[in-house]
């Protein structure tokens, strides 16, 4: 036990002394949080559009107040012709045009509709798609309040979306980061420190010593669960605290699949170590086997259920997908055990096969 | 009389077609300082390697201790100190942090065995705070060597432990493996250098992964049965070749700044020989005679086998 213990705190100082390793273990998950949360951002504010209006008359004015008054849209400029339309998007700068049909408020009195047409710019599809939903929007609420006696009969859908009101970007992205960075952490860390040592030649004087594998394999664990464990937690602290992503369900319960996630990584990062020799060819393997696949496979940007066929059987193989549905549940939902166990057992299997193999691969010897 | 420490019995090993040990076999008695003396290449590592357990041999047994290398390769991690070719520090650790770190590994403490290190460890400790990575060559091999030591081992590996350390510190070390031999433990060392081979007990040539003698040092150049003139002048190239024109010649190679020309016992032409080499237009023809070294026997060995 003695001699574990020399080996874990021989593991503490090569991490502490490395001070840029460091750095990105604590300040990656506050910097990705921080980016995620404000910069890649769905959420749509002051777009700049542009407003054809042909009737100049009391209901567009009315019309262009309350879609510029929404807080999503700021007038760039009022155009004077439908050509101007072309050259002002070319600009660039504006998203979206307006355009006010003729004799607008006299055709909606006396036929009981008018011409507007929303033209977005759908070079960036999304943001068009987000933007053109949003003017409607706004219009139709404002033609519905004008004509509320007008109308006998009508049906209005109340929305309410469940689980995330505003629809913030940052609830998908709390759980995506988690999976990803632990990912990262856990896996690439614990390869490259084994690697290093074989590069190094200390492995060979580990090998020779009376240190069994399994305390090496451990030994060299122990410290990355630790600051693994220690980062979700910034991550969820910052998630409520900065972002206000809610923690509804259990906290230990949650606390206990991060841990669970971080074994699985570790165990996987293991497994690669075993199977490599160099820290070149572990990096490699770490980055590209796991981090695509965990921000591209995982349902954390793409929803998995839109994927072709064969890409939704390998998004079933990939375990971050299974913890971000967990983590999720967990904290979005409120869920408990009944909800998340068939989850929490394929990551357990996940770890299980990954350890079984790394033991299997482990050389007592050399080459 | 006592088992011998290591024993060796027709050892083969090979990495694809390259054969790095053929049928290799030798025996080590208990406190003996025994070294491997060959070129790079010649399978030195391999068999360092394997007898500590690190390869299994293709074909052929060892011991150590009277213990197997493949079966019992746990127990004989216990009892063996080993230094790798490449100086196994963690350079982000200082001295005495790698010193208590492989103390620890092996169960036991920098105070326990002090006694075994101290005359090694004093020329470090001075500079015990400093991390690996910034001590001189010299200084890491000692350290390498107190961290293989540190748990009071039965035998010890050194392999190469003198390859990139200056002349003065090399000197420093074999004098201390001298000292440890005080304390009985068998040490096996490998060395590309030649010089080398007078300060250890007994000496394997070793080449092409064949052992080509095992000796005393003073045996095997007792037994070189050539004698030798070395010649020098001020164009040294052309000398070799001027060299092999001469007759009677057994062989020429060329040592450093000299060339070491063999002939077969009897009377020496050195008077022969110079007008030889004026005629060719040599300048500043030194020639004398002089006592085999080991790398001449070496260098015999050689040709020979080829």
């Amino acid at each position: 036990m003695k001699r574990f213990t020399g080996f874990v705190i021989k593991e503490f100082y090569h991490i502490f002394r490395d001070y840029r390793t460091l750095l990105i273990l604590f300040g990656m998950p506050a910097v990705q949080l921080l980016l995620f949360g404000y910069v890649v951002t769905n959420e749509i504010k002051d777009a700049r559009i542009a407003i054809y209006d042909a009737s100049k008359d009391e209901v567009t004015r009315k019309i262009s107040e309350k879609v510029l008054s929404s807080g999503y849209f700021i007038l760039e400029k009022n155009l004077k012709n439908y050509a101007e339309i072309g050259p002002t998007f070319r600009e660039g700068k504006t998203k979206l045009v307006l355009v006010f049909g003729s004799n607008f408020a006299e055709k909606l009195q006396r036929e009981g509709k008018a011409d507007i047409q929303i033209l977005g710019d759908a070079s960036d599809p999304n943001t068009a798609n987000i933007l053109v939903n949003y003017a409607s929007g706004i219009i139709s609420n404002y033609l519905i309040s004008v004509n509320i006696e007008k109308v006998p009969m009508r049906i209005i859908p109340e929305v309410r979306m469940q689980y995330n009101p505003g629809l913030k970007g940052v609830f998908m992205f709390v759980p995506g980061i988690m999976a990803m960075l632990l990912m990262l952490i856990s896996a690439l860390m614990t390869s490259l420190s084994i690697t290093r040592e074989k590069e190094l030649g200390t492995m060979e004087l580990l090998l020779v010593s009376p240190l069994r594998p399994i305390q090496i394999i451990i030994g060299k664990v122990i410290p990355y669960v630790l600051l693994a464990f220690i980062d979700s937690c910034i991550i969820l602290g910052m998630g409520n605290f900065v972002f206000g992503v809610p923690i509804q369900g259990n906290l230990i319960l949650l606390l206990f699949e991060c841990l669970l996630y971080i074994t699985m990584a570790l165990s996987l990062g293991i497994l690669i170590s075993s199977i490599t020799s160099s820290q070149q060819i572990a990096m490699t393997i770490s980055l590209m086997a796991l981090m695509l696949p965990t921000i591209l496979l995982s349902g954390f940007i793409f929803p998995v259920e839109n994927m072709p066929v064969i890409l939704q059987v390998l998004c079933h193989a990939m375990p971050p997908k299974y913890f971000i549905t967990i983590i999720k549940d967990i904290m979005l939902k409120g869920n408990g055990v009944s909800f998340i166990w068939k989850e929490t057992l394929v990551m357990m299997s996940f770890t299980v096969i990954f350890i079984l193999i790394s033991i299997k691969k482990f050389k007592v010897r050399l080459a | 009389m006592e088992n011998p420490s290591i024993v060796v019995d027709n050892i083969s090993r090979s990495y694809g077609p390259v054969k790095a040990l053929e049928q290799v076999s030798f025996e080590v008695p208990k406190g003996e300082l025994f070294g491997f003396i060959g070129p790079d290449g010649a399978g030195k590592t391999t068999l360092f390697r394997i007898l500590a357990t690190l390869l299994l041999p293709d074909t052929g047994t060892a011991t150590v201790e009277g213990l197997d290398v493949v079966k019992d390769f746990r127990k004989i991690r216990k009892l063996l100190g080993y230094m790798p070719g490449k100086f196994s520090l963690y350079m982000d650790l200082s001295v005495e942090e790698n010193l208590s770190f492989y103390a620890t590994i092996f169960g036991t403490t920098i105070r326990e065995n002090y006694d075994l290190i101290k005359d090694i460890y004093r020329q470090i400790e001075p500079f015990k705070t400093r991390r690996a990575g910034k001590l001189s060559g010299g200084m890491k091999q000692k350290l390498a060597l107190c961290c293989a030591l540190i748990h009071k081992p039965a035998v010890l590996f050194l392999d190469e432990p003198t390859t990139g350390v200056d002349a003065v510190s090399r000197m420093e070390f074999w004098e201390m493996l001298r000292r440890l031999k005080e304390s009985n433990i068998t040490i096996m060392v490998s060395t590309p250098y030649m010089d080398e081979a007078s300060l250890c007990d007994r000496v394997a040539l070793i080449q092409d992964g064949k052992i080509m003698k095992i000796s005393k040092p003073e045996e095997i150049v007792a037994g070189f049965r050539h004698q030798i003139l070395a010649v020098r002048s001020g164009r040294f190239f052309e000398l070799l070749t001027d060299l092999h024109g001469f007759p009677g010649i057994h062989s020429v190679n060329a040592f450093g700044q000299a060339a070491h020309v063999t002939f077969d016992k009897g009377v020496l032409p050195v008077e022969a020989l110079r007008k030889h080499l004026v005629a060719a237009r040599h300048e500043d023809v030194m020639i004398e005679e002089i006592n085999p070294t080991i790398e001449d026997c070496f260098m015999e060995l050689m040709n020979t086998e080829n």
